[in-house]
């Protein structure tokens, strides 16, 4: 397809490789916040091709990863609802939640529907009036426009059996908790190209002066990346620190003016827990008082207990490019894409299944720690 | 999560919610433009969810392969 093979040539792939050899004098650890960079650097190998110097960490790029315990609990008890179509992306279904998982009510009866756009649940609310649509609205800043038009299509058409139940987090708060923790390794970022086509390059060149770390701002596919990582090497050799711009053909500076507006008419900014993580200021969106009647949390009065639930999953870390996956010592053991002991391991995007789908033959027996 | 497929766009109904059909490969869908209002048929888009979220720059496009020869005559350049 075009705008697609074309950036997976093998002979271009190969002089940048080369070109980054050329360029790194140092050992440099640069992290992608983008679970599609990861799934491409995993799935193509990228990160076997660099230099030894180069240490690409995943961050916490994939939203269905970080969407908290909790919020899957209220998922849980609003879907189990006789009157409630619950509709969903799909990979939200496995994510599990402190007992259960949104396909365990499936499979016990709960009306859940998967759906590719927030749109197509606008459609059923229209198509079942007698019904209460409820909408799993999670996402970074490139699907939060997208269900925002939910929100306000339901209230154009005059709509009222239609909800969302938001967890939506922002990708900038949480590349500054990582550069503000202790020991942080992190020399530079690729920045998430589709967040980026939405909100522009302003809100990051603060976090590159403040840390002096560059940020690249980087598409998807296997030459995007490379091209990335080879323009934030060349700053680090150089020691630069800038905002710059690989994804050209899809982000403009400014970003998504249309899409912006939509954002701030629906949404406002708020605090957010990241699973994995913990809080975060001002890092999520939540529905504006204006848009209150279209809020499923209140709509079917649900509460939401913080828990801290046990568990061997050690997500957090991975999210936080503190553990690659096959040094979890649960990977491809007591936990795998079938039975997840976090959210990592669930979606297509995670760094765990992505490890487990294309490197769990190739990687070595996992020794533990304390011996290598 | 955020994935994003380039689509050609195909055709345009303005309305309220201005919608379009866009070609990916051979498979044909229908997709809201309200956030493109830039966007001409022939044109392509980035789309996400059922949303165009922009129009490709030809010109940004063929960047990357630039790039790469911009690395190399540096390369070159040095002593």
């Amino acid at each position: 397809m075009r705008f697609i093979d074309e950036y997976r040539e093998r002979d271009t792939a190969r002089g940048y490789v080369e070109a980054i050899g050329a360029l790194v004098t140092r050992p440099w650890s640069i992290m992608e916040v983008c679970g599609g960079q990861t799934h491409s650097i995993v799935r193509f190998g990228l990160d076997e091709l660099l230099p030894p110097q180069i240490t690409l960490l995943h961050g916490p790029g994939c939203p269905v990863c970080v969407t908290p315990v909790e919020t899957i609990d209220t998922a849980l008890v609003i879907a189990s609802r006789p009157e409630v179509i619950f509709c969903s992306f799909g990979d939200m279904l496995r994510v599990p939640g402190s007992s259960s998982d949104l396909f365990t009510v499936k499979s016990k009866g709960g009306d859940i529907r998967v759906v590719y756009s927030p749109m197509d649940a606008l459609v059923l609310a229209e198509r079942h009036p007698h019904r209460e649509v409820v909408f799993f609205a999670v996402g970074f800043e490139t699907t939060a426009p997208a269900n925002a038009m939910v929100a306000f299509e339901a209230r154009r058409r005059g709509l009222h059996n239609i909800s969302l139940l938001v967890s939506h987090v922002i990708v900038p708060p949480a590349m500054e908790a990582i550069l503000a923790a202790p020991g942080s390794r992190v020399n530079g970022f690729l920045a998430a190209g589709h967040v980026c086509t939405i909100m522009g390059m302003d809100e990051y060149r603060p976090l590159a002066e403040k840390y002096r770390v560059p940020i690249v701002v980087t598409g998807f596919e296997p030459l995007d990346i490379l091209q990335g990582v080879a323009m934030c090497v060349r700053q680090l050799e150089d020691g630069r620190a800038e905002v710059e711009n690989q994804y050209e053909r899809s982000v403009r500076a400014a970003g998504n003016i249309p899409a912006q507006r939509m954002l701030r008419e629906v949404f406002e900014v708020v605090p957010r827990t990241w699973r994995g993580i913990g809080r975060i200021p001002a890092s999520g969106l939540g529905l504006r008082v204006a848009y209150a009647d279209y809020d499923a949390e209140r709509k079917f009065r649900t509460e939401r207990h913080e828990e801290n639930v046990a568990t061997d999953c050690k997500s957090g870390l991975v999210l936080q490019g503190l553990l690659k996956p096959p040094d979890c010592p649960a990977f491809g053991l007591r936990c795998t894409p079938e039975m997840p002991l976090g959210a990592t391991m669930v979606s297509s995007e995670g760094a765990c299944a992505a490890y487990y789908r294309y490197r769990r033959l190739s990687t070595e027996p996992c020794a533990p720690s304390i011996l290598r | 999560m955020c994935l994003g497929i380039p689509g050609e766009v195909k055709s345009i109904v303005e309305g309220d919610l201005r919608m379009g059909k866009i070609a990916f490969g051979g498979i044909l869908k229908e997709i809201c433009l309200a956030y493109v209002p830039e966007a001409r048929v022939g044109d392509f888009v980035v789309v996400h969810a059922g949303f165009a979220i922009s129009c490709i720059d030809p010109d940004g496009a063929a960047r990357v392969f630039s790039y790469l020869e911009e690395l190399g005559a540096v390369r070159e350049d040095e002593p």
